[in-house]
């Protein structure tokens, strides 16, 4: 939504001047609110009103206020963001504004631009050259920038809430817990995933190793292989266990089938992540043929991208880890644009890394047995988050099941 | 005695065009200019006003309807900010005659027009200001800082009806005539408002600029052609005096265009 705030002032009650502009508003399809109205207290006194006036578009926004100014509404003077230059890399300089994750506008003489990526605890690079408006981290920052300073000429568009049909994110930042009723959420999911499949819509999973303990890989495999993912983020030890697991039957020892650890399994993970390193990485693995199923596989034969990050409690890593966390980041945040959905799989720290690089636009799905976890996501976490208390197998399996019917519903 | 300011027609013709009513293909008679305004004169000073007349300048044909010129009240006068370039050389030749009348001058802001008396009549305490054609509604407000008293503004929505003074008069017993479709919905509204007693005028008789009359006491001044009003006022026990106004119906002006009070009012 565009807007502007406007001023109307003089005997704007008994002229009937407010109830005009006001109809005149809504009749041609924009919006009003009202931020101030001070009315006059004698018959001579005048009043007045100020006024944010949005409307869809900006050339909507434009006429609409030409028609306005013609009844005396007077645009508010809006003053241009303030910029100060970043005084060594990696530095912002003083006041610098901290970004949202919600969409933001910057003003440069008297014309507003889009911050791009919606990102949150970020400041915000203008180039008066160019005109662009991006949100940069301190990594990014480089001597010299010109930053946003102070608040001024800076404006924040909530997500607006979804009025025309009820969807499962009306839960918004709702946690369902372990002991209520998850059938009708992750069929809602379904759909969703399903919606954004035929729209072809980036979904992106951060699965975390529990997908593999759990006994859930089967079901990711299957979301990948039919085409839902997109995008998959994890960390060293979700690829390990899963090469384990299809190489020998194991996670971290314990067999998956039996769920019994196995002699001398401790053994598996690290024989397995040798074997991808002798093969050159995951991709020569499966090209090998050594390895034929599983999440890592799909992901390779299927063209799913993949970003695997490390950590200092990781053994090896494979070949693919990026060990520098800021770099990392960096390439999260590259690969994040165009997500519109986010699975976040029973991985506390990694999903919040995540959830702090979405914008608040993007639909998120938190699933995690710990209620914490899950809550400290919808709560701190975007706009649109649902979080669901369970083990991350029931979870995917029942996904997997209703997107099984949706498939072969009649068309 | 009210006194009034008049300008005789020496200069007047049809010279541009900026309203619906003049055509340069349709000049006005000289003779007929004359004996009209000579009628006019004459009416207002057998009723008892004290006249005054502004010198006509050339080059200014539009100079004859002084109720443009400004807004007096008290000894204050409010000269006009004319729309159009055509008429913007008048402001200056009114506004030193009134000071030379010993009238104090409040200019408004330069980027606001603001067409006098013809856009802005008391009615009650409220000052009645129409906008949109030639006087913008931020002037209103200005005039209100000035004045300190309640300004009701009224959309003008026909092309016709340019001025507030072509469409509405007020009546000294609180009542008002007018053409209610030359206003907008809310202008309707506000008007009713604030002025219960509304005699209407039908569109045949409006044309006639019946609504632009001056009104001195029970005697009001108006131009010939419209019976039912005349009827109606008389039987309110107004005293009607029709003139001949052709000629400057061909400018969009008539009786009360031809006029300005010295001062409309004396005191707020």
């Amino acid at each position: 939504m565009f807007s502007e705030t406007i001023e109307l002032r003089g005997h704007i009650i008994d002229s009937l001047i407010l109830p005009k502009v006001l109809d005149e508003i809504l009749s041609r399809g924009a919006n009003f609110k009202m931020l101030e109205v001070k009315i006059g207290e004698r018959r001579a006194d005048q009043s007045f009103a100020r006024i944010e006036v949005s409307a869809p578009t900006s050339d909507a926004l434009s006429d609409l206020i030409l028609r306005l100014r013609q009844h005396g509404a007077e645009v508010e003077e809006k003053g241009d963001a303030q910029l100060a230059v970043a005084p060594a890399d990696g530095i912002f300089p003083a006041d610098f504004f901290v970004t949202t994750n919600q969409q933001t506008f910057v003003r440069n003489n008297g014309e507003e631009y889009e911050v791009r990526p919606a990102m949150m605890d970020s400041g915000i690079a203008f180039d008066r050259a160019t005109k662009r408006a991006r949100t940069v981290r301190f990594a990014d920052l480089r001597k010299g920038m010109e930053i946003v300073v102070g608040h001024q000429g800076v404006r924040i568009v909530p997500v607006q809430r979804v009025t025309e049909r009820t969807d499962v994110f009306q839960f918004l930042n709702a946690m369902l817990s372990a002991e209520r009723p998850k059938g009708a959420v992750i069929r809602e999911i379904a759909r969703e995933f399903e919606v954004a499949r035929k729209t072809k819509q980036t979904v992106l999973v951060v699965a975390g190793a529990s997908v593999i303990h759990t006994g859930a890989a089967e079901y990711l495999e299957q979301l990948i292989n039919w085409g839902y993912i997109k995008l998959l983020f994890a960390g060293n030890a979700m690829a390990v266990y899963d090469i384990e697991s299809t190489l020998f039957g194991t996670a971290l020892g314990v067999n998956l089938e039996h769920a019994a650890l196995t002699d001398s399994g401790h053994e598996n993970h690290m024989r397995a992540i040798n074997v991808v390193r002798s093969a050159g990485g995951i991709a020569g693995l499966v090209k090998r043929g050594t390895l034929t199923r599983g999440i890592m596989h799909a992901c390779v034969t299927r063209g799913v991208e993949f970003v695997l990050t490390g950590s200092i409690r990781d053994d090896g890593p494979l070949p693919e880890v990026i060990t520098d966390s800021v770099e990392a980041q960096r390439i999260m945040r590259e690969k994040i644009e165009g997500v519109t959905l986010a699975l976040l799989l029973g991985t506390m720290l990694h999903s919040f890394a995540v959830a702090n690089l979405l914008p608040a636009s993007v639909k998120t799905v938190v699933v995690d047995i710990n209620p914490s976890a899950v809550a400290k996501l919808t709560d701190q976490q975007t706009f649109q988050a649902l979080g669901l208390v369970t083990d991350i197998e029931p979870f995917l399996r029942e996904l997997v099941h209703c997107l099984e019917q949706l498939r072969t519903e009649p068309k | 005695m009210r006194e009034l300011l008049l300008c005789a027609p020496d200069y007047y013709g049809i010279e541009y065009e900026i309203n619906p009513w003049m055509s340069r293909a349709r000049g006005a008679e000289t003779e007929l200019v004359k004996s009209q305004w000579q009628g006019l004169h004459k009416t207002l000073v057998a009723l008892g006003a004290k006249i005054d007349l502004v010198p006509p300048q050339p080059k200014l044909p539009d100079m004859v309807f002084t109720a443009n010129a400004g807004l007096t009240v008290g000894r204050q006068f409010i000269p006009s900010n004319f729309r159009h370039q055509e008429r913007a050389g008048e402001a200056p030749h009114f506004a030193r005659w009134m000071e030379s009348r010993g009238y104090e001058i409040l200019w408004l802001p330069k980027e606001l027009y603001f067409e006098g008396e013809g856009d802005a009549l008391f009615g009650g305490d409220a000052l009645f200001c129409g906008y949109k054609f030639r006087s913008d509604i931020q002037s209103h407000r200005a005039v209100a800082d000035m004045l300190g008293c309640l300004v009701i503004s009224i959309e003008l929505v026909d092309p016709r009806f340019y001025h507030l003074d072509t469409c509405f008069c007020p009546l000294p017993d609180g009542s008002a005539v007018w053409f209610p479709a030359a206003f907008d919905e809310y202008g309707q509204r506000a008007i009713r408002g604030h002025v219960s007693d509304l005699i209407d005028v039908e569109e045949e008789e409006a044309k006639t600029f019946c609504c632009n009359a001056v009104v001195l006491g029970r005697d009001i001044v108006l131009p010939e052609g419209a019976p039912n009003l005349v009827r109606t006022l008389e039987s309110r026990d107004y005293r009607c005096h029709q003139l001949p106004m052709s000629e400057f119906l061909k400018a969009g002006g008539a009786c009360k265009c031809l006029t300005m009070f010295l001062p409309q009012r004396e005191k707020l």
